[in-house]
């Protein structure tokens, strides 16, 4: 079997924010079920979330790159 | 063969100069396309706006009210040109990245993101210096107020990293992964429908799946595009307000 380590630790790096990305969604879902109103307002800051969160597996890809 | 970080290194495109290649040639015109657009849009200004004219002006109201004033507070107009061009800049180099021909987002070499974060770095601390005094906001960033004395010898180092060190590094870093990422996988889906294209004939038919994934996609890069353009303005002007906040 050939390829690197980096690919694994991209792969245990996607763990946590792909938990995070859940839970904000969840939490997202959960807002709107209970006061559709509000949904404009959780919007915006769901997606600002998801970003942030999505942004650390994004780093775990690029050093999978950079310690190859 | 299959896509690496050899694919985003571009060959001179005049002699040997290493200056001009493609992404900086894109920067370039990332420049004048939305130059041209706003002097066009704002050229005409009538109180009955045209379509182009609506357009610019949305866009600006969007910075204006989602970020300036919504984020940064009663003085926000001072920080809108700033924010405007952030955003504007960012965004048009993004969407480079699945414009036609030329499908390349500039922002996926990390120089040009870190350019703008030392930008939005110098002036976050550079207005919180002016309006604090660097000896106050010194003391503000290491000794936050009604805080038990031992946790300092926590808090004081996890501050100061956050503030010098983690705060630019993760706002370049986020906006050149994300488009780093995002270009990496629109290769593997049009490199594998090409390398399919080679193969048998199931294996040709099968490239077509390949092919309307990666166009698929191109619309979902085409919205973190917009959304990466948007958190780093929208993170931009929170620190801004930081800086500003009587209060750390």
């Amino acid at each position: 079997m050939t390829g690197t380590l980096a690919i694994v630790g991209f792969g245990l790096s996607t763990i946590g924010p792909g938990t995070a990305t859940g839970l904000i969604f969840a939490a997202y879902i959960n807002g709107v079920a209970r006061q559709p109103e509000a949904r404009s307002i959780l919007q915006p800051i769901a997606f600002l979330g998801f970003a942030l969160a999505e942004a650390l597996a994004l780093f775990g890809l690029v050093l999978a790159f950079v310690l190859k | 063969m299959p896509p690496s970080s050899a694919d985003f290194i571009f060959q001179p495109i005049f002699g040997n100069s290493i200056f001009l290649t493609k992404p900086v040639l894109l920067v370039f015109l990332s420049v004048i396309v939305a130059g041209t657009f706003f002097t066009l849009s704002a050229r005409k200004a009538a109180i009955v706006p045209s379509k182009l004219q609506f357009a610019g002006e949305s866009i600006y109201t969007f910075v204006r009210n989602g970020l300036g004033k919504d984020v940064i507070g009663p003085e926000f107009m001072r920080f809108v040109p700033f924010l405007f061009t952030l955003f504007v800049f960012i965004l048009t180099n993004n969407v480079f990245g699945v414009v036609p021909f030329l499908q390349f987002p500039s922002m996926s070499h990390i120089g040009f993101p870190v350019g703008i974060t030392i930008f939005s770095y110098i002036v976050y601390h550079y207005v919180a210096i002016k309006k604090h005094g660097l000896k106050k906001y010194l003391t503000d960033i290491c000794f936050m107020p009604g805080i038990p004395k031992p946790v300092y010898l926590i808090l004081t180092p996890v501050e100061l990293l956050t503030y010098l060190v983690t705060r630019p590094l993760t706002l370049a870093m986020r906006l050149f992964a994300n488009m780093f990422a995002g270009h990496l996988l629109l290769l593997v889906f049009t490199l594998g429908g090409e390398y399919l294209l080679t193969s048998g004939l199931i294996m040709k038919v099968l490239s077509l799946f390949s092919f309307s994934f990666a166009v698929g996609l191109s619309f979902f890069e085409l919205g973190i595009q917009c959304l990466q353009a948007y958190i780093f303005t929208l993170l931009t002007a929170l620190y801004i307000a930081g800086a500003l906040a009587d209060e750390h």
